[in-house]
């Protein structure tokens, strides 16, 4: 099959139209990279180009979508006649729509989140970048006995969007990444820590502080132990951060509020959290992996606010979620071939507050680092607030690390720890997943142990 | 079994491939000095409907067909897929795979296929010769049984899905297999409102079968299971932090097992170093009480083929006996490092990704104990009857649960609703604690993530106690 360049195929799926229906086709195609290392030997190398589409028909107020992880023309027109057919049996809704020009008119961003460098890399060069991530977490500390696996993955992944209603956009942005597990101490005393670097380019990299990272938050939880219930401030690592912000902002996204299936539902103009936490979504800003010029409907990006000094400022929608809340698209549809589109975060950050990671280690007086959770998305619900999750981390005293903790979990609501932010840090980085993480103390959670 | 519907041809009856193209790719993809290479070719058709609040909102079809190419050269794996199911396309594909993992023993190859081992599963009715609007009509009755619950009912989501997916093997050892399986699922998502907020309940049966599915499935009982576990979290207090007796009902445990011992009894994870169970086989890991299979061939189980993705035929594998482990699951390729057979465990997301160990169907084998009695010699600890998703470091074998349905134990009895625990243990330990299993027996229907790919599986468990687990709730301590 000769390469047609996806634009012109989602062009061509919409010119395809009948009279008095809307067609929107949403193409993809990626080139990917990925290498799994074990033991000093390459242990597997993918190169491949996955690619599909998503086909939306709008007949009235009805929609059916269809998609193919395929881009062979045969099995477009099927997904085609398949949204077609799908459409006449959906519940008429007033509030279908898709995006025009006139949607998120404005300016757009001019996001440059192309580097060549990750197809001109050649793959023997990427292969041994990751053998060489393995060896350095072995040579990083003298307690790391083994490294369960190391990886290196790339992407650049084109997006095409075009709609009988004039929309035309495409996108394109590249990513890598490197990571590392560290394996220290024996049997059922093992403990495992993560570090990866990410970046748009190849050149981006740093396998030291995967490495470094891996190996220092495997050793230093050596030893660790299950301590007694017990309520605490507790200090979220930058990446617990990250991971708590992705549960928020799923909590405002406009399909969880207009369905009403979210703790944040009629609250806006109300204080939900501490006086100091304001959360924005920036897909404008650069920096964020999550960038993008266009939302996946193809309405420009912008700034969202979602809260303010506390208080609820707003949420994220796409068409459809908009128009039901009575109001607009904030560029934040989401999607990928296979679904239609959602509403939801691309580049969440909390505003970095004035003090250290250090300071807050100093402020938090006796207190529960949590180095990673587990069980994040079975432990917690978006709509009851409830948040209860597996941790382990180090016990903090007089602003120092003291002995390592595991086998707990720990416990609050989500309304009652947006309340009880009493320091954010200064530290702010952006890290692959659709958020920025910086170093939080919450006042007290419930930590459960023997 | 008869074929009454076109699309219950497998992939060679239906054209999709060609036995000498096959052999020809197989050529192709040693030539890079190879020992070993495999096509995979998958063609998987979906089809769902979802209603939410009322509105049938979305009827969604995908497809996904291509095909993926394995080389193993060494210890290296390479591999590159293509939608392009052309002789071309499948040669370019091979090329790809040879030049990502290139050998000492290049030249001229020559690969003879055997005939094929062709399997079918049978459905006795196909999806596809189900109206649409019978599908949909399903989801409406569903809706009106979880509102028709009690008035606290306020939001009601449904999905009906089906999914068939025909996928074919061949390998340079002349493997030549095909399978077709069907699977069918009903879930409804309920939300209730009262004065201590808002609460969700769920449940989610899913059968590899057809739209047979229904004759044992009845859309007003999902809905009603969910609605009411939506309503009892609604009168339900925080729960108790600390280590309690934690009872788990049949059916409702099995994914504990599965996250707590089955990941770290994969073969790829033990030979990484990264499983608790490394060097334990023969050893007593359990109580006496626990006997775990991994059963690929579990009647209608969703994690049932014939054939696993890399064309060995599934079975039945004993993992503990009696507490004394007997074996690990193997794949094709950690069984050929070890010298020994694939337990018929290896098993892809998609064709777009690798083969590795998974399980299917894993449960504990059912005890001699009255459930009822269990309970009773319970004097306080923790009901569990529906647990969520948990997750487990196998590096270490702990790991977490979230509960989603769960009771306190006083003095023998079932007594008030809790909310909001999580379960949190490590693997080993829990497999000693148990200390009592029922004679009863249910299954569980969930979708496994391991690297990113996802793959259903079943779980399985009788009634049964595990004399001390940590137990974290909200109560403040």
């Amino acid at each position: 099959m000769a390469e047609i360049p996806i634009f012109d195929l989602a062009l061509r799926v919409v010119e395809k139209a009948h009279p008095g229906e809307q067609v929107e086709a949403y193409v993809t195609r990626s080139r990917t990279t990925e290498v799994a290392i074990h033991a000093g030997a390459v242990e597997s190398l993918v190169v491949a180009e996955p690619a599909g589409v998503g086909v939306r028909v709008l007949l009235g107020d009805r929609q059916g979508f269809a998609w193919a992880g395929s881009l062979d023309p045969d099995i477009i027109d099927e997904a085609l006649g398949a949204a077609r057919d799908n459409a006449t049996f959906a519940t008429p809704d007033d509030s279908l729509a898709f995006a025009t020009l006139a949607d998120g008119a404005g300016e757009v961003a001019e996001l440059d989140l192309w580097r060549d460098d990750i197809l001109t890399t050649a793959t023997a060069d990427k292969v041994a970048y990751a053998l060489a991530v393995e060896q350095a977490t072995l040579g990083a500390d003298p307690l790391v006995r083994a490294v369960e696996s190391a990886h290196y993955g790339d992407s650049a992944t084109e997006v095409a969007i075009v709609s009988s209603l004039g929309v035309q956009v495409a996108k394109r942005s590249t990513g890598c990444s490197v990571s590392t597990h560290a394996l220290a101490g024996q049997g059922s005393a093992t403990r495992t820590g993560y570090g990866f670097s990410a970046g748009r380019a190849f050149a981006d990299l740093d396998l030291n502080v995967a490495s470094s990272d891996a190996a220092k938050r495997a050793v230093r939880l050596l030893g660790a132990k299950q301590p007694a219930t017990t309520n605490l401030p507790v200090i979220f690592d930058p990446l617990v951060t990250r991971s708590l912000l992705a549960l928020v902002g799923g909590a405002l996204g406009g399909e969880a509020i207009t369905k009403g299936r979210s703790m944040f539902v009629g609250r806006e103009g109300e204080t939900v959290g501490a006086p100091n936490l304001t959360l924005v979504d920036v897909p404008t800003d650069p920096a964020a992996f999550g960038a993008s010029s266009h939302d996946s409907e193809g309405v420009p990006t912008r700034r969202v606010e979602l809260i303010k000094n506390g208080v609820l400022t707003g949420f994220l929608h796409n068409i459809v979620t908009g128009r039901r809340a009575g109001t607009a698209t904030t560029g934040s549809a989401v999607r990928g071939y296979a679904s239609t589109p959602g509403a939801g975060a691309r580049a969440l950050c909390l505003t970095p507050g004035p003090n250290s990671p250090e300071e807050i280690l100093v402020a938090a007086g006796e207190a529960f680092y949590v180095q990673s959770v587990s069980g994040i998305h079975s432990g917690t619900n978006t709509v009851s607030g409830d948040f209860s999750v597996g941790a382990e981390g180090l016990m903090v005293r007089n602003g120092e690390f003291a002995e390592p903790i595991r086998e707990v979990t720990i416990a609050s609501t989500l309304p009652r720890m947006l309340s009880e932010i009493t320091a954010i840090g200064s530290d702010l980085t952006w890290f692959p997943g659709g958020a920025a993480g910086l170093t939080l103390l919450i006042s007290e959670m419930t930590i459960s142990g023997s | 079994m008869a074929i009454t519907h076109p699309n219950q041809a497998d992939l060679l009856e239906s054209g999709v491939v060609e036995v000498d193209v096959l052999e020809r790719v197989l050529a192709k993809a040693l030539e890079g000095g190879g020992e070993f290479a495999e096509v995979f070719v998958e063609d998987r058709v979906n089809n769902a409907v979802h209603l939410d609040d009322t509105r049938i909102e979305e009827l969604v079809s995908g497809r996904t067909r291509g095909a993926g190419i394995r080389v193993l050269a060494g210890a290296t794996t390479g591999y590159a897929h293509s939608a392009d199911l052309s002789p071309e396309g499948l040669l370019k594909c091979a090329s790809a795979a040879a030049s990502a993992a290139r050998g000492k023993s290049g030249g001229t190859h020559v690969v003879a296929l055997s005939s094929p081992a062709r399997n079918r599963q049978g459905e006795t009715v196909p999806p596809e010769s189900i109206e649409k609007q019978r599908k949909v009509e399903l989801l409406n009755i569903a809706d009106e049984a979880a509102r028709g619950r009690n008035p606290a009912i306020k939001q009601v989501s449904a999905t009906y899905a089906d999914s068939r997916r025909r996928i074919l093997v061949a390998n340079s050892d002349g493997v030549l297999a095909t399978d077709g399986r069907v699977r069918t699922r009903f879930m409804v998502q309920c939300v209730a409102v009262g004065d201590t907020g808002m609460q969700t309940g769920t449940d989610a049966p899913g059968y590899t079968q057809g739209f047979e599915f229904f004759d044992a499935i009845n859309p007003e009982s999902v809905a009603v299971t969910a609605a009411d576990r939506a309503l009892t979290l609604l009168r339900a207090r925080p729960a108790p932090t600390g280590k309690l007796p934690v009872v788990l009902r049949r059916g409702a445990g099995g994914v504990l097992f599965h996250e707590a011992c089955g990941h770290g009894l994969e073969a790829d994870l033990v030979g990484r170093d990264a499983s608790v169970f490394r060097d334990q086989v023969d050893q007593l890991v359990a109580s006496p009480l626990v006997t775990v299979v991994d059963d690929g061939g579990f009647e209608h189980g969703w994690g049932t083929s014939a054939i696993d993705d890399e064309g060995t035929p599934v079975a039945r594998n004993v993992l503990i006996e009696n507490g004394v482990l007997s074996d690990y699951m193997w794949d094709l390729i950690r069984a050929r490092q070890s010298g020994r057979a694939s337990s018929g465990n290896g098993r892809r997301e998609t064709y777009q990704d690798l083969p590795m160990v998974r399980m299917t169907n894993t449960y504990l084998v059912a005890g001699e104990t009255n459930p009822d009695d269990i309970i009773a010699d319970t004097e306080y600890g923790l009901y569990c009857a529906s647990l969520g998703g948990g997750q487990v470091n196998t590096a270490t074998g702990d790991y977490v649960f979230g509960v989603t349905e769960a009771y306190l134990i006083e003095n023998g009895e079932i007594t008030d609703p809790v909310r909001a625990a999580q379960l949190i243990g490590n693997g080993l330990e829990t497999l000693r604690l148990v200390d009592a299993v029922g004679n009863d027996f249910d299954t569980w229907a969930g979708t496994c993530g391991k690297d990113g790919q996802g793959v259903p599986v079943s779980a399985g468990q009788p009634t049964l106690r595990v004399a001390e687990l940590t137990v974290g709730g909200t109560a403040r301590g």
